[in-house]
């Protein structure tokens, strides 16, 4: 099969029009009779239900918690891109397309993220009209601050809360659509499966968390805004209940999944203290405008910072990447801490950590000033170390925070399997190999507010859907494997807990698929999760019943489902034999031990099509051609 | 520095809404002071599986004080007893050796108990429905710089936008009332020209939909502020009231 990307045709600034006008259109009166199925509560999935409800769709939206405000989109913290050029400091919609084309490490389609970048400043005029308080001047103006890999200031942001406060915005959104009647809300209900009916996605199979009854849902198109699979490796950012279950059974059904070895370990974040360490805590990149990165230039010097002189310190992010200094990209930002640690140079308890430290800006600015813009975060900081980073510099290091990878989409944002779209983390499509600061959240509201409003009704208005109801065999049969895979979690009844044998697989993809990667590692990785998924299946114990609310149920299915998914985020980065931004395999690199592409083999989107049962995938390629931005190699220096 | 230390729980069972439900005693043992409250739930909970009892369930999700997924009455208080804390972001360190914690959930008529320290808190969505938001559709926001906030305003708007939702407002209050949570929305979007034109009918219809589901009326305690891990501050109650006053009079709304 050959992918087909749907790229408009003419000049890249054109593209997103002329496809808008080429896209059919649903008669208003016609909308209605229209029912879509969206997934997920995220900025992407709320916007989306919210703008489709709007339009006069009759929607339906799935969330997993209590109430769709909860959504891990609410963490994000640092801000949102856009190209608006209100500090006069050279930005452009050209210029974002290029830096964001470029920190992604040339995998990213120049025609999507052209996109991304034109819609970028109606995503701020939107979420302002709504409310949202972003930072302002005196003069009443918005606000903007520098983020990393970019050389100018283009992030809007509120506080330390920007994620949350866009969230809320979108919330709003939802919330006035579900009292208008547009929108009807199925919160606590997590999705299993995909229903199919004759090759087009035609509905959805849930579990509703709180008496375990299986529900079926039918409708003209399904949307997935599920998010990234960061949890795989048990420890990350990502909020406990993430997973990847509905993107997994979506490529069980025909969707391919693209890139999946493309992982973000973002370098900012709170050290692991404990085995029964349930999750980790990111400190925003913003900080990294202030904070300078170091550590002591003499491997195992133990003295505690104050006591190490100015002079046997080693800032080595600002030492290798002059022009960028702290504020390189993630990726090379997490490289170069895990270097310097691996050399012996790591501070704190365990060895593995660097310093983040303002003593520097607060001299130069004042406490007052670093509290406003940080105050959030440092208080979050000391909450959890218990340490003050006004007094003491921070102790940082890197950790899973976002995944690149996800199922693939064309330009329409639908996946191979007809009649399913895919938004927000959950595609793969406009971060290449690294995201940018600041990017995510740009991403998710585009997709939600201003891309799947027109490509879904392009979609509906041409193509033929026979009606299809919940009574359809097809729904019938879903339903059942999913039934019979939760009988099958309670009857093991085994001697490991789902988050030990999580733990486990966690480990093993931190070690050998994390920020860097060599064959022989990821090889043994592979046998190793094979080896843990039998012993999943063979020991693992589930209390209680499949018929109330059961949170070790929920847990082990979403394991269930890391333990096939990491075999293959593995054989995904076995494929790419190159490094491109998060992804480091340590045979190919520069002298200067930077990510070395192959664009000569590798210039590609990576698919992969479930090939059934326990046969290998199916690797597909999409080429991807670089006509504006020249294929170079990342320099920061 | 890190220790560890025992505890003893008394955690409240209760297997569904129409159970009574019961206090039950556990020993939490080898506990580290570096863990989170939560943390130390895990550990009991892994505990209570490997025992083939069923582990205690509790709502969470980010586990970094900003979802306002999780939330429990800790030795009366909810959240626990530290000032501007989520029950996820307490952590151990503030506990002693030998120390007794009654864990409950959160209380009010409005928020029926689901299944242990799990409650129903789907009232506040429903508030929210009612008004809690700036009638704009996606595509209509003219620029972004045409309308200026003062920045002091725009603080302001967002202290209360701070809210996370979590509900602690109303377990802490003694008549059970959303105020602080209503008043946070009518607040945020008050102060904000954006929020300006609907603010009369917002006011009147959250207001409104706070006694629909089954809310007390404030009468001052404060303890909704005391509580709140965003610490939010009651001068939004205050202006509530105002609003509400303005809107009662002079709106065409009322």
């Amino acid at each position: 099969m050959r992918l087909d990307a749907k790229i408009p045709g003419g000049p890249l600034p054109q593209k997103w029009d002329r496809h808008r006008f080429e896209l059919k259109l649903v008669n208003p009166a016609n909308k209605r009779k229209f029912d879509i199925l969206v997934v997920g509560t995220g900025l992407a999935g709320a916007s989306a239900s919210a703008s489709l409800g709007e339009l006069g769709y009759n929607v339906k939206t799935f969330c997993i918690h209590d109430s769709p405000r909860r959504a891990h989109s609410i963490a994000a913290q640092g801000g949102i891109n856009a190209a608006k050029n209100y500090p006069n400091d050279g930005d452009s919609i050209w210029r974002l397309f290029y830096d964001t084309v470029k920190g992604g490490d040339f995998r990213a389609r120049e025609a999507n993220v052209y996109r991304l970048a034109q819609i970028s400043n109606a995503i701020i005029d939107h979420c302002v009209a709504q409310g949202v308080p972003f930072a302002r001047e005196y003069g009443g103006l918005l606000a903007n601050r520098s983020f990393g890999g970019a050389q100018l200031s283009r992030t809007f942001y509120a506080r330390g809360q920007t994620g949350q406060q866009l969230l809320l915005g979108a919330y709003g959104a939802l919330m006035r659509q579900v009292a208008a009647g547009r929108v009807r809300l199925f919160p606590r209900r997590e999705i299993l499966d995909i229903v199919v009916v004759r090759g087009k996605a035609r509905g959805v199979v849930a579990r509703n968390l709180l008496n375990g009854e299986i529900e079926c849902h039918e409708g003209h198109a399904v949307v997935l805004a599920t998010g990234g699979y960061g949890n795989a490796y048990y420890l990350s950012t990502n909020a406990k209940a993430s997973n990847v279950t509905a993107a997994f059974r979506a490529y069980k059904r025909g969707a391919f999944f693209a890139n999946p070895c493309f992982t973000q370990i973002h370098p900012t974040c709170i050290p692991v203290h404990g085995t029964y360490q349930s999750k980790l805590t990111l400190m925003s990149e913003s900080l990294r405008n202030d904070g300078r990165v170091w550590v002591p230039k003499t491997p195992g010097d133990k003295r505690p910072p104050h006591q190490i002189p100015e002079a046997e310190r080693d800032y080595f992010l600002e030492r290798k990447y002059p022009s960028f200094g702290n504020l390189v990209p993630r990726d090379v930002a997490s490289r170069n801490v895990k270097e310097q640690c691996d050399q012996g140079k790591g501070v704190g308890p365990t060895g593995l950590a660097v310093y983040l430290d303002f003593a520097d800006a607060i001299r130069r600015d004042g406490r007052a000033v670093i509290e406003r813009k940080y105050g959030n975060l440092f208080q979050m900081y000391e909450k959890i170390t218990g340490e003050d980073p006004y007094e003491t510099p921070m102790m940082i290091y890197p950790a899973v925070h976002y995944t690149m990878g996800g199922l693939w989409v064309d330009y329409n944002l639908m996946s191979t399997l007809e009649g399913l779209f895919v938004l927000g983390e959950a595609n793969f499509s406009d971060h290449g190999a690294n995201r940018l600061g600041a990017s995510a959240l740009m991403q998710g509201l585009a997709d939600g507010y201003f891309i799947i409003p027109y490509t879904l009704g392009g979609y509906l208005a041409g193509t033929p859907l026979e009606p299809v109801s919940a009574s359809d065999p097809a729904f019938a049969a879903t339903a059942r494997e999913a039934e019979e895979r939760i009988h099958r979690l309670l009857a093991v009844n085994g001697r490991r807990t789902v988050d030990d044998l999580h733990r486990e697989l966690g480990m093993v993809l931190w070690n050998h698929c994390g920020m860097s990667r060599n064959n022989e590692g990821l090889r043994k990785a592979r046998a190793r999760v094979q080896e843990l998924r039998e012993e999943f299946w063979r020991s693992v114990r589930v209390p209680g019943s499949g018929r109330d609310l059961n949170q070790s149920l929920e847990k082990a299915g979403r394991v269930a489902d890391f333990m096939e998914f990491a075999e293959l985020m593995i054989l995904d980065a076995l494929a790419r034999q190159e490094s491109c931004g998060g992804h480091f395999n340590e045979a190919y690199q520069t002298e200067d031990n930077e990510a070395r592409r192959d664009d000569e083999r590798f210039c590609h989107v990576a698919a992969w099509e479930f090939a059934g049962g326990d046969r290998e995938p199916v690797r597909h390629e999409e080429p991807l051609a670089f006509e504006h931005v020249p294929l170079t190699q990342r320099s920061y220096k | 520095m890190s220790q560890r230390i025992r505890l003893t729980l008394k955690i409240w069972r209760q297997k569904g809404p129409a159970d009574p439900g019961h206090f039950e005693t556990f020993a939490a043992e080898d506990i580290s002071t570096d863990m989170s409250f939560l943390e130390m739930l895990d550990v009991v909970n892994e505990k209570l599986t490997l025992e083939g009892r069923e582990p205690v369930a509790f709502d969470h999700d980010c586990r970094e004080g900003i979802c306002g997924s999780c939330g429990a009455v800790v030795n009366g208080r909810p959240h626990g007893h530290l000032r501007g804390t989520t029950l996820c972001q307490l952590h151990m360190r503030h506990f002693r050796d030998g120390d007794t914690i009654v864990i409950e959930p959160f209380r009010a008529r409005a928020f029926p108990v689901i299944k242990d320290l799990v409650v129903d808190r789907s009232a506040l969505d429903r508030l929210i429905q009612s008004g809690g938001f700036v009638s704009v559709n996606t595509g209509s926001a003219p620029e972004a710089n045409t309308l200026p906030v003062p920045p002091d305003r725009a603080e302001r708007a967002m202290d209360a936008a701070a809210c996370i939702g979590c509900g602690a407002c109303v377990a802490a209050c003694p008549n059970a009332s959303a105020m602080l949570f209503t008043s946070a929305k009518v607040s945020h979007l008050a102060l904000l020209p954006q929020g300006r034109p609907e603010a009369a009918r917002r006011v009147l219809s959250m207001v409104r939909a706070m006694d629909a589901c089954g809310f007390g009326n404030c009468s001052n305690h404060r303890e909704c502020e005391m509580t709140c891990p965003k610490e939010i501050s009651i001068v939004h109650i205050a202006r509530l009231n105002r609003e509400a006053l303005k809107a009662g009079f002079l709106s065409p709304e009322r």
